[in-house]
């Protein structure tokens, strides 16, 4: 019991720290890494909670690894939109304004103008 | 027969998702258009047959829960299943005419609309409380992806910013189903339904229902954590918008819909449901005092979306705690209305788009004159609205009507000032554009005229909004059905 | 569906259809329009007649579905939907043979056309409605299709007074809704029913139906132009002049007077309204509004202006007819809705007469017009001593019989409202007719047009001559019961008996 008790905590511990820096935190990649982190504690609850009556329950266990490829999945989106945000604006976080960072490649001359 | 038509609802989309990633744009807007053709069969299909012989389960494989993958079909799930089809497929034949093909990257508009209705169909066919997370990602990776189609560093910031949001919103309900699978030992909605309503569990259960609820609310844009909404739908485009608008955000509701009615009358109480009726009042209101401040035209929808989506919210004090004709009226009020608003909103984005293509600009002063020349997307615009305003005969009438009796009769009355006061405020941002188009500019059609097709789509389904509310009767009728096992609606 | 069920939807659908198909016609075909809209409205007011003559021979005709779970759409063919019905149809023709005049060559002639057919159609779907909820239908419906007609010309001022008028009927319908829902919470699916439900009722439910009355009135009041409901009103003048004469004068406030007779007589019942001490308030407030009005009026130097405050005080005579609380008193009431309609049209198809072809709005330029014009002007003389209730005109009739309704139940001060409201009509109507006759011409005229032969249009001049005439006929064959008020006596008699 306590051992199950013990990795739950520690996921909700993980969870805290990552949502902390989910939401302080301006860098879109260091958003993008919190998000892991919280996702790994929520990972980590379940998993620790997996231990019923001693025995393993493998349906939490499956359900984690179906967790882990959504966030891979997530996680592989969210830094190409990174990316590729940065390629045209020279920006790392969401801020409209304020001083763009020194070494900025230049932003693509996109073909499309406007958008409608 | 039905079982096939399940399986194919789910899986087509997702066979043709992959058959689209390999043709480029033209060729994949044939094999799309064909696949709508086939979907719209299929859901049509399946509503007739569940209409005239009733709900019922299917365990996919014949695995039992809590190993199994259980879906649930009941008339509420195929009435939205049918929506779907009928949403998807305009928005997929607008969006074929209205994006350019001359641009690569549009080609994978098709593999990401499949993809999207895949999780849509998913969602509302799903019994599992897992399955359900799934179908939540799958929509809204998708949804992600289309939002940054635009292409440009605007679309890929609202892009971003949703992806955040969204991300947020399921880590909080998947942690909420992590703990209900620890206090209760399953995973499907009806059996931890039945669990509580037993009492075998305790009071356990009630954190882990509001975080799930919390990150639903999320993803549905409720205020005050609505920040994501006008600009993702705002700047995409505009079959992408219709597309959010009305079916995205509809599916996390769904879900937080399905939960409250079966898990809400024991572990909820009478504060947590006027909290959450309370933030939808307040979205009511902010939301149609920013779309009348909004200069660009595909702002003022997107805000309207906001206040429209806390009508749905209403739900949650509506049916706690009150007798069960009253709770039956405000479910059936909030069903017409994600249905209404679903019709509304799509006609209004794509008849926005079209506005906006005709104008040159998407600013909401540059549409002067087009009363004019181009009377016929605007027309759909203005019918769409009614339904917003709750004006009879349409869809948001009959929700309006509904949710005023259920109002009435929970002696909540105070709900009677939000729902009037609601439709006089967006009265007031759709009489803002008519207004617009009405000033006389000058003589000459400087217009650019979209193609006849692009005009009919969204006056259909205008028209389907505007006559929901003569035949609500007969629709919420079917969606009354529950499946044979007895589970609540 | 029989027969029976046919002719409502029948009459409903004419001017739908006729609605779509103008939208749909480009703007250069306009004799198709023109013939689909004088072929449309000929038609209804044909199907008008056949079901007025069932109705007399005590036939019903009825179509209801079940719209929103608990709820009925009904439409009914009775002897009080008639009467508006009638109206309606007989004005549409009038009006639309007008306006065929009156936008010779002027732009979006098929975006007008089509939502004056709509607002016929919402007009005709209110006088057939069968319940509040269907009533409420088609006024939210005749709100919707009479703003763009408002808006018409896009001009800022008209842009502004469209603003105003629907933040009024909106939210006054808002109000109306809050009225009806809460009823139907209360009591159920009410069909309109002669004699009204509440003639016997529990006392518990007295507080609540009281409040309700209240919130109906206040709502159809916006329409009914009560004041201070009244203020979108004369600010509607800006729109065209078949619109001002329609809708304004006659359809729109019409229909709110109209919904204010029905909840009166078939939801609450005359008997019951009167004891739950309801109607001793609206008539308070009535004849305020018929004061107000003519008072205002005096001081109002446009033509189309100083005609609109004469409306909001002359549709008051209506609900003050109601108030009476006798047959005799509510068929004077009744009756005026007929008689004020006639009336007005007539002096509003003059005003636009002298607008279109004078170029003259304001009424110190109408000096020596009636030389100029005399079938006009003679209409406009008809129409005026109407209005101020010369006998033996229809206005005389109304007064006639509301004053003697109201010494029947013991209400004195009506007949001094009656009585100070006609002198204020003639203070305000006589010196335009001083003008017209007895002027020379002053000034020249701000813009004339030439028609040929005739005096304008014939288009323009021969629709307020044929009302002018009817309120000759009307007033000369009260006594028969082929006049509008042997027609009102039959719904009365239906009403109040039992």
């Amino acid at each position: 019991m306590s051992s199950q008790l013990l990795y739950a905590f520690a996921g909700v511990a993980l969870c805290g720290i990552g949502l902390f820096g989910y939401i302080r935190l301006d860098h879109l990649l260091r958003k993008l890494l919190a998000f892991n982190l919280m996702g790994s504690g929520v990972f980590l609850v379940m998993v620790g909670l997996a231990q019923r009556g001693g025995e393993p329950d493998p349906v939490p266990q499956a359900l984690v690894l179906t967790g882990i490829v959504v966030a891979i999945a997530a996680t592989a989106l969210a830094v190409v939109l990174i990316r590729r945000y940065y390629h045209l604006s020279g920006r790392t976080t969401l801020a409209e304004s304020g001083p763009e960072p020194k070494n900025t490649p230049k932003p693509e001359a996109h073909p499309e103008g406007a958008e409608v | 027969m039905t079982l096939w038509l399940m399986a194919g609802l789910l899986f087509t989309p997702l066979a043709w998702a992959v058959l689209t990633l390999l043709l480029d744009f033209s060729k994949g807007r044939v094999v799309t258009w064909l696949g709508i053709l086939v979907q719209v069969l299929v859901s049509l299909g399946l509503w007739a047959t569940v209409a005239s012989e009733g709900g019922f389960h299917y365990l996919l494989g014949g695995w039992q829960a809590p190993l199994g993958i259980e879906l649930r079909v009941d008339g509420l799930a195929v009435t939205f299943v049918l929506l779907t089809a009928l949403v998807a497929a305009a928005c997929g034949w607008h969006g074929g005419l209205y994006l350019d093909p001359g641009k690569s990257w549009h080609r994978y508009f098709w593999p990401l609309f499949w993809f999207l209705w895949a999780g849509l169909n998913a969602v509302w066919l799903g019994g599992d409380l897992f399955n359900l997370y799934v179908g939540l990602e799958l929509i809204s990776l998708s949804a992600v992806g289309l939002v940054a189609l635009g292409g440009q560093a605007e679309a890929l910031r609202a892009a971003i910013r949703y992806l955040l949001a969204a991300l947020l919103g399921s880590l909080a309900y998947l942690l909420g189903v992590a703990l209900v699978y620890g206090q209760t030992g399953s995973l499907s909605l009806a059996g931890v339904a039945t669990l509580v309503s037993d009492g075998a569990v305790s009071s356990g259960p009630v954190f882990p229902l509001v975080l799930m609820l919390l990150g639903l609310a999320l993803k549905t844009a409720l205020f005050p954590m609505h920040g994501w909404l006008p600009p993702a739908h705002g700047i995409a485009k505009s079959p992408v918008s219709a597309l959010l608008s009305a079916l995205v955000v509809k599916a996390s509701f769904y879900i937080a819909a399905r939960l409250w009615l079966e898990l809400g009358n024991e572990l909820g109480s009478y504060v947590l449901a006027q909290v959450i009726g309370l933030l939808g009042a307040l979205a009511v209101v902010w939301g149609s005092w920013q779309a009348l401040l909004q200069p660009k035209l595909k702002q003022v929808v997107a805000y309207s979306s906001v206040a429209q989506i806390g009508y749905l919210f209403l739900l949650f004090p509506l049916t706690w705690g009150v007798a069960g004709a009253v709770s039956l009226q405000a479910q059936q009020g909030i069903t017409l209305q994600v249905i209404s608003h679903a019709l509304a909103k799509s006609a209004m984005f794509l008849a926005a788009g079209n506005l906006i293509l005709s104008a040159g600009s998407n600013k909401v002063d540059a549409l002067a004159g087009v009363s004019r020349f181009l009377p016929f997307s605007l027309f759909s615009f203005g019918l769409a609205g009614l339904s917003l305003m709750g004006l009879p005969p349409t869809g948001g009438f009959a929700a309006k009507w509904l949710l005023l009796q259920a109002s009435l009769g929970s002696g909540q009355w105070w709900w009677i000032v939000v729902l009037l006061v609601g439709g006089l405020l967006s009265a007031g941002y759709v009489f803002r554009i008519y207004r617009a188009s009405f000033v006389e500019d000058s003589g000459t059609d400087h217009f650019y005229h979209p193609p006849r097709s692009l005009e009919v789509i969204p006056m259909i389904l205008a028209l389907l909004a505007l006559g929901l509310g003569l035949v609500s009767d007969s629709v919420l009728s079917v969606m009354a059905l529950p499946f044979d096992e007895g589970g609540a609606g | 569906m029989s027969t029976g069920a046919l002719l409502p939807v029948a009459a409903l659908m004419t001017s739908l259809l006729a609605s779509v198909i103008i939208f749909a016609l480009p703007e250069t075909r306009s004799r198709l329009r023109t013939v689909i809209n004088l072929g449309a409205a000929l038609l209804k007011l044909a199907l008008v007649v056949v079901m007025i003559w069932g109705v007399v021979q005590g036939q019903a005709y009825e179509v209801a579905f079940t719209m929103v779970p608990g709820v009925e759409f009904v439409l009914r063919a009775d002897a009080l939907s008639m009467l508006f019905a009638g109206l309606s149809a007989l004005l549409w023709l009038l009006t639309t043979i007008y306006a065929v005049g009156y936008l010779e060559d002027s732009p979006n002639r098929s975006r007008f056309f089509g939502f004056f057919s709509l607002c016929v159609a919402s007009t005709m779907g209110i006088a057939l409605a069968g319940n509040l909820f269907t009533f409420f239908l088609f006024y939210e419906m005749l709100t919707l299709s009479t703003y763009p007609l408002l808006v018409h010309r896009g001009t800022p001022k008209a842009l502004r007074a469209g603003r105003n008028y629907i933040i009024y009927t909106l939210a006054g319908g808002a109000v109306l809704l809050l009225g009806i829902a809460w009823l139907h919470g209360l009591v159920g699916d009410l069909r309109f029913q002669e004699g009204g439900y509440f003639a016997e009722m529990a006392p518990a439910l007295q507080a609540p139906l009281t409040i309700i009355f209240v919130l109906l009135i206040a709502g159809l009041g916006v329409k009914a132009a009560l004041v201070p409901l009244h203020g979108w009103l004369p600010q509607a003048m800006v729109a065209p002049a078949p619109v001002s004469a329609l809708l304004h004068a006659v359809a729109v406030v019409k229909a709110g007077a109209f919904g204010i007779i029905r909840v009166v007589f078939e939801v609450y019942g005359l008997e019951a309204a009167r004891e739950m001490g309801l109607l001793a308030g609206l008539a308070v407030v009535a004849a305020f509004t018929i004061l107000y009005g003519s008072t205002r009026a005096l001081f109002q130097m446009d033509l189309k202006r100083r005609l609109a405050f004469s409306t909001i005080s002359q549709v008051s005579y209506i609900v003050l007819g109601l108030c009476l609380a006798g047959p005799v008193g509510a068929a004077g009431g009744l009756v005026h809705l007929v008689h004020q309609g006639i009336m007005k049209i007539t002096l509003f198809f003059c005003a636009g007469n002298y607008a279109e072809t004078l170029g003259v709005h304001r009424i110190d330029e109408l000096d020596g017009a009636g030389k100029r014009m005399p079938g006009t002007s003679a209409a406009f003389t008809l129409g005026a001593f109407g209005m101020i209730g010369a006998p033996p005109l229809a206005g005389f009739i109304t007064k006639w019989t509301m004053g003697s309704g109201a010494l029947a139940v013991g209400m004195d001060w009506v007949v001094a409202v009656l009585v100070a409201s006609s002198l204020l009509n003639a203070a305000y109507f006589l010196p335009i007719l001083h003008r017209l006759w007895f002027a020379g011409q002053q000034a020249p005229l701000p813009e004339e047009r030439r028609w040929g032969r005739l005096e304008t249009s014939s288009w323009l001049l021969w629709p307020p001559v044929l009302t002018a005439v009817l309120i000759i006929l009307f007033g000369l064959f009260a006594g028969t019961s082929y006049s509008p008020l042997g027609w009102v006596e039959l719904i009365v008699d239906r009403e109040v008996a039992l």
